[in-house]
């Protein structure tokens, strides 16, 4: 299963879509600190590896994160312990994703 | 609310909830937090429930737990491009009087537990993030503070029962942060279907009756990684999960491995016509025993998934989550009946029952486990292609004859490893991670 030919897959939205969120209006909980020199691979991974799909590239090249949709797995925290490009937390309690199966 | 508890459990998962119900049962005083707006709407499990585990903490667990399938059949699949070679085991001896292992969806099945918890006696706040550990002059942890107004709450132990990601413990300096090779990330999908279609792809005789399978293979594409397809009353579960920084290096994003598996040819047909309602990602813990944090200190413990307590081999966590906490929350009533200080020395009583029990004793037998596939890639993806290459093989009827099919599967097999002693190598290596 390595092709890369495969059908489109679903847009993220559609996905996301059956989820509910109690989002935090104006409280992110995942923050980006920029760096002057340009973002770490690791930061510019996430915008694969964040299951989310919380982060993307922007029209400056520079990645962005919008976490809307995060399910609060704390890869990215994980990912990007060592470059401090991240800042991240728990929301607020009762706010974020709340699955309904698990 | 009184401002000073015998424990605070933080987090009401499966090894929150055992200890916070074992404890108040037995008359402590336990305030348990959880920063869900109900317990279980943060938590992913696949999900197989281990009975034993849980019986030996509620024996008559099965009267009103939500419980989904009992499984009857398990099955092995090693998976190529378009085929899968499996083993597969079903037992009459399965529908016993009290089954084994159920299939449950977490979020319904935490809610359950946690309604057990506070009718055992202990208070539960949800919607409450516990934002950090509040220590002593001499370190010693006294209590926690929350995103609640409110100043901080105190108790003679606070029971450290967050989940993989641990924050708390970190941000408190108790433990270090997690490697990305001690962790999977597992998206997981729940597909909807009618009860009775299920019964019929699955070939099964009772609505209660299930079937869980287990994969590898280029399920991971060439992660470290498994796969699951787990059948629910009502639903399948299907999720896939590689070691994060697999991920990070191949940058193959978690969601197009899982539309993979499931448009793989084995797959696809028994997801057939399925409304997917929910898609989640939670990370699991497979470090295994060297990613064990330090479990105890002056007025804390660890459990659960917190400790890195995840037989990956098995797929079991929710189990050892559920002892652990049980065995913390047993160590804690016998200090407070002892009149004994919750001290890093005296909670040696935890740690000596974690040792003595099939926690540690499981993690410490497969130790070499992630070091070896982490080294070992080819054990998940040569194998089980020239596996399948050989099984075709072997079955198409082609006017070869059958010695020099044989010989060809072996000289595959030996190419596609590049040689006998690889491979003895190989066999050598993973019985000895084995042992
Ligand atoms: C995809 C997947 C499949 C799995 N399959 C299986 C399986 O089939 N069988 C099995 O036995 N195990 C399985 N596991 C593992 C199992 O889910 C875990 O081992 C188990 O959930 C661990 O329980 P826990 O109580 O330690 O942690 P969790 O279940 O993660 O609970 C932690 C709790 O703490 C709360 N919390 C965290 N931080 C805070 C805070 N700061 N303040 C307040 N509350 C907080 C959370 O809301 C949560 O309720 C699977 C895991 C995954 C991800
Ligand atoms: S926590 Fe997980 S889902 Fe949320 S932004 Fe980070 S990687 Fe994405």
């Amino acid at each position: 299963m390595t092709d890369k030919k495969d059908k489109p897959a679903p847009k993220m939205e559609e996905r996301l879509y059956q989820n509910r969120y109690q989002v935090d209006e104006g409280r992110s909980h995942v923050q980006i600190h920029q760096q002057n020199k340009g973002d770490s691979p690791e930061l510019q991974a996430m915008t694969d590896l964040c299951p989310a799909g919380c982060y993307r590239l922007n029209e400056a090249g520079r990645v962005e994160v919008v976490a809307d949709g995060c399910m609060e797995c704390g890869s990215c925290r994980i990912v990007c312990q060592s470059t401090g490009e991240i800042e991240w937390s728990y929301p607020r309690g009762g706010y974020g994703i709340l699955f309904k199966f698990g | 609310m009184t401002d000073h508890f015998d424990a605070i459990v933080v987090g009401a998962g499966p090894s929150g909830n055992a200890a916070a119900y074992v404890m108040a049962k037995a008359g402590l005083s336990v305030l348990q937090i959880d920063r869900g707006e109900y317990p279980g709407s943060k938590n992913v499990q696949g999900a197989i429930l281990y009975s034993d585990a849980l019986e030996r903490i509620i024996p008559d667990f099965r009267d009103s737990a939500p419980l989904e399938r009992h499984v009857v059949e398990q099955r092995f699949w090693m998976l190529s491009e378009k085929s899968h070679t499996g083993a597969q085991y079903r037992s009459d001896d399965f529908n016993e009087e009290k089954p084994n292992r159920y299939t449950i969806l977490r979020a319904q099945f935490d809610k359950w537990f946690s309604k057990q918890v506070r009718a055992a006696g202990a208070i539960l706040i949800t919607e409450t993030t516990v934002k950090d550990l509040v220590k002593n002059d001499a370190g010693k942890v006294i209590g926690v503070l929350t995103d609640r107004e409110g100043g901080p709450i105190f108790a003679d132990v606070v029971v450290l029962a967050e989940g993989v990601n641990g924050v708390v413990g970190q941000r408190a300096g108790l433990r270090p942060e997690i490697k990305p090779n001690h962790v999977a990330l597992a998206v997981k999908e729940t597909h909807f279907l009618p009860e009775e279609t299920i019964r019929e792809r699955f070939n099964l005789a009772g609505e209660e009756d299930g079937v869980v399978i287990e994969v590898i293979g280029s399920v991971s594409s060439g992660m470290v990684g498994t796969g699951f397809l787990y059948t629910n009353k009502e639903s399948i579960s299907i999720g896939v999960g590689c070691i994060l920084s697999d991920f990070a290096q191949t940058r193959v994003p978690p969601y197009e491995l899982l539309d993979r598996f499931k448009r793989h040819p084995s797959v696809a047909p028994l997801l057939k016509g399925a409304e997917m309602k929910e898609y989640v990602a939670h990370l699991i813990p497979e470090g295994g025993y060297d990613a064990i944090p330090t479990l105890t200190g002056d007025g804390w413990l660890i459990v659960g998934d917190a400790g890195q307590f995840v037989n990956a081999v098995h797929r079991e966590g929710s189990n050892l989550a559920m002892t652990s906490g049980r065995l913390a929350a047993e160590s804690l009533i016998q200090l407070k009946a002892e009149g004994k200080p919750v001290t890093n020395e005296n909670l040696k009583l935890y740690r000596d029952k974690l040792a003595d029990s099939f926690v540690m004793k499981d993690l410490k037998k497969y130790r070499k486990v992630p070091h070896l596939l982490e080294r070992n890639r080819q054990l998940l993806t040569t194998y089980p292609s020239a596996l399948n290459r050989a099984f075709q093989s072997f079955l198409r009827v082609d006017g070869v004859d059958k010695r020099t099919k044989e010989a060809e599967a072996l000289r595959d097999l030996k190419k596609a490893r590049g040689g006998w002693l690889r491979m003895a190598s190989d066999l050598f290596k993973v019985a000895r991670a084995w042992r």
